[in-house]
Parts: structure tokens; sequence; C-alpha cells
């Protein structure tokens, strides 16, 4: 049994089943608010909600028990220092930690926090937020996001994270200090003699380790999918062979340090599926080569539009299972690694986050 | 004293109590010390700059009021969430 825990602009739904049999919608939470991301942590158990009040801003919430009667607490320390000029805008993801009990939880505008408790209290990572060259960063269409959280298995002071438009920052020492890790990502729409400053204005969608290679990220750029050999320090093009070089999420197989799955949209002017056709690409190559995988998505007329958390995995290798969702309400799931789909909810509200567990 | 009535979700996390004696010179002070005395819903009505989250109004004795309105003693200030869409 698979449980899908899915963010959408008019609250959470949990999902149980198979892509065999099929899901049903099990709970709903938060009721008319949107929650730009949810999650469960593997090892607690623990559900995670981050809401983004248009009245009351930002918060993270968590329950032991999301499908039952259990209570939504509010996180304590999600929240910018008092009286500066900057506020807590949004979190756009939540990701557990090597170290027992770490969470790591990323927001706008381009900040991260951290829980040594399990996620019930949170304290803002200071070496970034005091990063120097933070006045220069400047947002993406979405805000200035800090979305992707990679960990490293097995050493808790490796971390690569992602912040749009302010490029990949990796730390060695545990959060304690960080370093660009632009070398080789192109950001378009600059001119040739652009400043240093300006070429930071690095636009990453969306950033995945190869957990059994963890030098080895992929990531889908906002003109490109690039991968890193070394750790996120520099970036190769691997991107022919898809039909656009524009999209937000991106998957990989644990088990297969040559895996990626992107879902390319037309452009950034035209954010829906290449030719109308819903299609994952896929592939096992380390982006030499890539595959389009349709079979069980809608294949005519289907102007979709997938954001940069509505799409994850469960398992690994043969029992690889895919989820995606899409702003028109639409989850689809594949158990067979993407080889297959099917349609496993229709008609949710636009779908901003979907997590697989089980 | 200045009565702070809240209305809408907020009031739930202040015990279903909707109005408040609070002491204070202005707006802003007045929801400074709501929230000091309430950490539950530290944050939901100012944030870290200080300043009423966007779709928050408040009125004191009727008229619209901003962080920095004067308040007195005897005035009445209501806080409530914007009706939006449209």
């Amino acid at each position: 049994m698979t449980e899908l825990v899915v963010g959408t602009k008019k609250g959470l739904f949990l999902l149980e089943g198979t892509p065999a049999s099929g899901f049903e919608v099990k709970t709903r939470a938060f009721a008319g608010e949107p929650v730009d991301f949810a999650t469960r942590d593997p090892r607690s158990g623990r559900a995670f909600a981050t809401v983004t009040s248009p009245f009351y801003g930002p918060k993270i919430f968590y329950t032991d028990d999301p499908g039952g009667a259990g209570e939504w607490l509010q996180a304590d320390g999600v929240t910018l220092p008092e009286g500066g000029d900057q506020a807590l805008e949004r979190i756009w993801v939540i990701a557990s930690g090597e170290a027992d009990g770490t969470l790591y939880a990323g927001g706008d505008p381009g900040v991260l926090f951290e829980s040594h408790d399990g996620g019930a209290s949170w304290e803002l990572n200071a070496a970034l937020w005091e990063e120097p060259s933070r006045p220069q960063w400047q947002p993406g269409g979405g805000g200035l996001c800090l979305h992707s959280i990679s960990t490293w298995p097995g050493d808790p002071d490796r971390l690569a994270i992602a912040v749009s438009a302010a490029g990949m920052w990796l730390t060695e020492d545990g959060g304690r200090s960080w370093r660009r890790g632009n070398d080789g990502l192109v950001p378009g729409n600059l001119p040739e003699d652009a400043s240093e400053e300006a070429l930071n204005a690095r636009c990453v969608h969306h950033v995945e380790r190869a957990p059994r290679q963890p030098e080895r990220l992929f990531m889908q750029f906002h003109g490109g999918v690039f991968r890193s050999d070394d750790a996120g320090t520099s970036w190769t093009a691997i991107g022919d062979g898809l039909p656009s070089d524009f999209g937000f999420p991106l998957a990989v197989d644990p088990a297969d340090p040559d895996s990626a799955y992107v879902i390319p949209l037309v452009a950034d002017m035209d954010r829906v599926m290449p030719d109308a056709r819903v299609r994952v690409y896929e592939t096992r190559d380390g982006g030499s080569s890539w595959s389009p995988r349709g079979d069980g998505l809608p294949a005519e007329n289907a102007y979709l539009t997938v954001l940069r958390q509505a799409f994850n995995r469960k398992g690994e290798g043969d029992e690889l299972e895919l989820y995606f969702g899409a702003t028109s309400g639409e989850v689809f799931g594949s158990g067979d690694a993407g080889a297959t789909w099917s349609t496993v909810a229709s008609r949710l509200p636009p779908v901003y986050s979907v997590v697989a567990v089980g | 004293m200045t009565v702070v009535c809240v209305h809408g979700p907020l009031r739930k996390p202040l015990g279903d109590r909707a109005e408040h004696e609070l002491t204070g010179d202005t707006v802003v002070e007045l929801l400074k010390r709501l929230e000091r005395e309430h950490p539950e819903i530290s944050g939901w009505i100012l944030d870290e700059r200080g300043l009423i989250r966007r779709h928050i109004n408040v009125f004191v004795n009727g008229e619209r009021g901003a962080e920095g309105t004067a308040v007195q003693s005897g005035d009445r200030v209501e806080v409530l969430p914007a009706i939006t869409g449209g």
C-alpha cells in the first residue's frame, strides 16, 4: 500500500492505494488553505504541512496522526529575525536530514531552517542568512525560493541546496559555511557582457541526488537539464533529446545512478506539455539519451502543468513507483518505473506537491 | 485600556475570546502586546518587520487604521481578515 501526501491550493489530501488497484482519498486537512508542500518523515512517520495562509502568513504544521483525529500543531521558530526589512513569504520544501531528528526546510526569501527535534521547533541557518552576496540575490518567477535540499547519505555535514534564482549552494560543514556550485550553468536572458554578479543569477528549478553515487546530482534548470559528477561544483548539459529545455520537477531511481526522470514543458512563456501530450522522459545512461514514457497518460488535448514539488517516487529498481500531480487537479502514477501509467486521482484542487510514502 | 476585538479564525487560538483589553499608544504596540501575551498567534497578525499582514484589516473606532495609528484608553480596535476575491 502506498500513501500519497498531496499538497494543493485548497488543502492537504492523503490518498491510499496501489497503482494496480487505484487510490482513494482518505483524509483532507487544512480545508480551503493553500498547502504548498506536505510530506512525512519516513523515520518517525510524522507528517508535515507548509501552509501559507493569505491572511496569517506562512507556517509549518505537524502531526503524528494525519489520517486520524490527531491535531496539527504549529511548529516553533519558523520566522525571520524580528525588526529586519524582510518577512518570510513561504516554505517550499521539507527534507529529512541524515542525523537523528534533523530536518531541513527551505523557503522564500532564500532561507534554510533546521530542526533537531523531529520538526517541532526550527531555527534559521545563520550562515546562509548572512551570506555576503545575499543583497544581490534575485527572485525567480515564484519568488526567492529555496526549493531543493539534497542530503548526502551517511554524512550529515554535506548538503546541496538550490535557490531560484540564486543558484546552487554547497556545504561540507553542516551549514556553517556555504559556497556556490554553478560552474557550467549558463543563465539565459542575460547580455554577453553581463557582470559576474549578474551571472550568478542561476534559475535552478529542481535538484535531486543519486543516493548510491552521491557525488552525482541531476538538475532541471530554467534552460536545460544538467548533471554534476563532482557533488554539485560543476555541471554538464544533458538535455539533448528532450522536447524542450524547460520544466520544473525531476526524480531519480535510487537504485540506478544513471537514471533521471523529467517532465518537460514547452517553454517559460508557455508552461504546458509539448504537443498537448502528457509524457515523462526517462534516462538510464546519465542523460546521454532520453525516452518518452506516456503509456496510459493523456495523449491529446492535454495542456497540463506540473510544478516543481509535484513529482515523487517510492521504492527503487523493479519496485520503483512514480507519481506526479498537475495544476489541473489530476494525479498520475506508475508502478513499473514509468513503463505504464494510470490516473490515480482527478478533480483535486491544483496540485502543488506530491510525496509518496509507505 | 483599549479594547482589541479579534474576528475570524484568530479567535480560536485565543480561547474563543473576542475582546482583549490592552495598553499601548499605537496600533502596532497593541498588536505586539497581544501577540506577546498569546504566543500561539505570534506572527499571525504582524510579520517579522512589524507590519500588519497584507490581508488583515485594522479599524480604530470604525476608521481604517495602520501600524502607527494613535490609540488611547477607551478606543476600540477591530482586527479582521480582509474579504478577498472579486
